[in-house]
């Protein structure tokens, strides 16, 4: 009769097993793929301009001694338009930015920038996503922080919310 | 009431088109890259080239490979496989250059490691586990040790 409690390992084990999917079902779906090139340097790449009157982007520019945002949009990409209002907010603190505008055309980059304004300094265009691809990046929008060496310190992905606006200020005061 | 039904016909349309209008913006309208759809010339290097696509995970539709999918993304990836493949790179060096932004996720055969260590072990932990709740019926001639069942 010892070993009794035997008979109730396959219960056990089958109660753990629902016990688990139970847990994963009401778990919020995480399918964000999150970049490992952190605290790397910026990939090798020099981008031409993504629409006239905005200048295109290159590594050097990366590594002047600023830290700066590196903003991934699209013109086609809707929440873009939803963070533009955080953005331009950065940039009139005084925080450079530069962005990536993936798989987009010069008309309606300006388009975009027309209707949302400009927070860019620079506007590289990436048309075979092979930047987005180099930085580890899964989709628009992403902003990667970049310290005054070129080094990539942090991914966001999504949209910049209005309450992560100083919060990113400070990571870029700290990296000053 | 004629009428009032095409009103209701054209009020249908409106909100509907209001509510596909954004979706079907959320598309990029450029071509695809030169190599997302076009083979390599080599057919060493292309099949080379279509075997690592196969095992490399489509980052926006995730549960598809890049060979299988066509979300503009897993355009832009086979273009950069393919003019890596083309200009000489092996494809471990490839893949190895994705897993060092993406994380092994992006490989449908994942190196072992502790995140995969159970995978490929857990099957010998059944088989272990069930010879031995199965041990004492394996004894023959041999009464149970319990005295009971068997």
């Amino acid at each position: 009769m010892k070993k009794n409690w035997l008979l109730f390992a396959p219960l056990a084990i089958v109660s753990l097993l629902f016990g688990v999917f139970l847990y994963r079902l009401n778990a919020p779906e995480d399918r964000m793929v999150e970049s490992r090139w952190i605290n790397q340097p910026m990939p090798t790449f020099n981008l031409p301009p993504a629409t006239a009157g905005i200048a295109g982007l290159k590594t050097s520019d990366l590594a002047d001694g600023q830290p700066r945002l590196v903003n991934i949009f699209a013109s086609w990409c809707i929440p873009c338009k939803a963070e533009a209002p955080q953005l331009d907010a950065l940039a009139k603190a005084g925080v450079p930015i530069d962005g990536i505008a993936i798989r987009d055309r010069p008309e309606d980059v300006a388009a975009f920038l027309a209707e949302t304004g400009n927070p860019f300094d620079r506007i590289g265009a990436d048309m075979q996503s092979s930047v987005q691809i180099a930085l580890g990046s899964s989709g628009v929008p992403e902003t990667f922080i970049v310290d005054g060496r070129g080094i990539i310190r942090e991914q966001i992905q999504g949209i910049i919310t209005p309450a992560m606006v100083p919060e990113i200020q400070r990571k870029l005061d700290s990296l000053k | 009431m004629t009428g009032r039904c095409a009103w209701a016909r054209r009020a249908a349309w409106a909100l509907a088109l209001a509510v596909a209008a954004p979706a079907a913006m959320a598309q990029d309208s450029l071509p695809p890259a030169p190599l997302a759809y076009k083979q390599l010339a080599d057919p060493a290097q292309e099949a080379a080239a279509t075997a690592l696509m196969h095992e490399l995970r489509c980052l926006v539709c995730q549960g598809q490979s890049i060979a299988d999918s066509d979300a503009p993304l897993a355009g832009d990836m086979r273009h950069e496989v393919r003019s890596r493949i083309a200009a000489g790179e092996s494809p471990d060096a490839v893949r190895d250059w994705l897993v060092a932004r993406y994380g092994n996720w992006v490989t449908y055969d994942p190196p072992f490691d502790a995140a995969t260590a159970l995978l490929w072990i857990g099957p010998l932990l059944f088989l272990l586990a069930g010879l031995w709740l199965a041990r004492g019926r394996f004894a023959v001639g041999v009464p149970d040790e319990r005295g009971e069942g068997a």
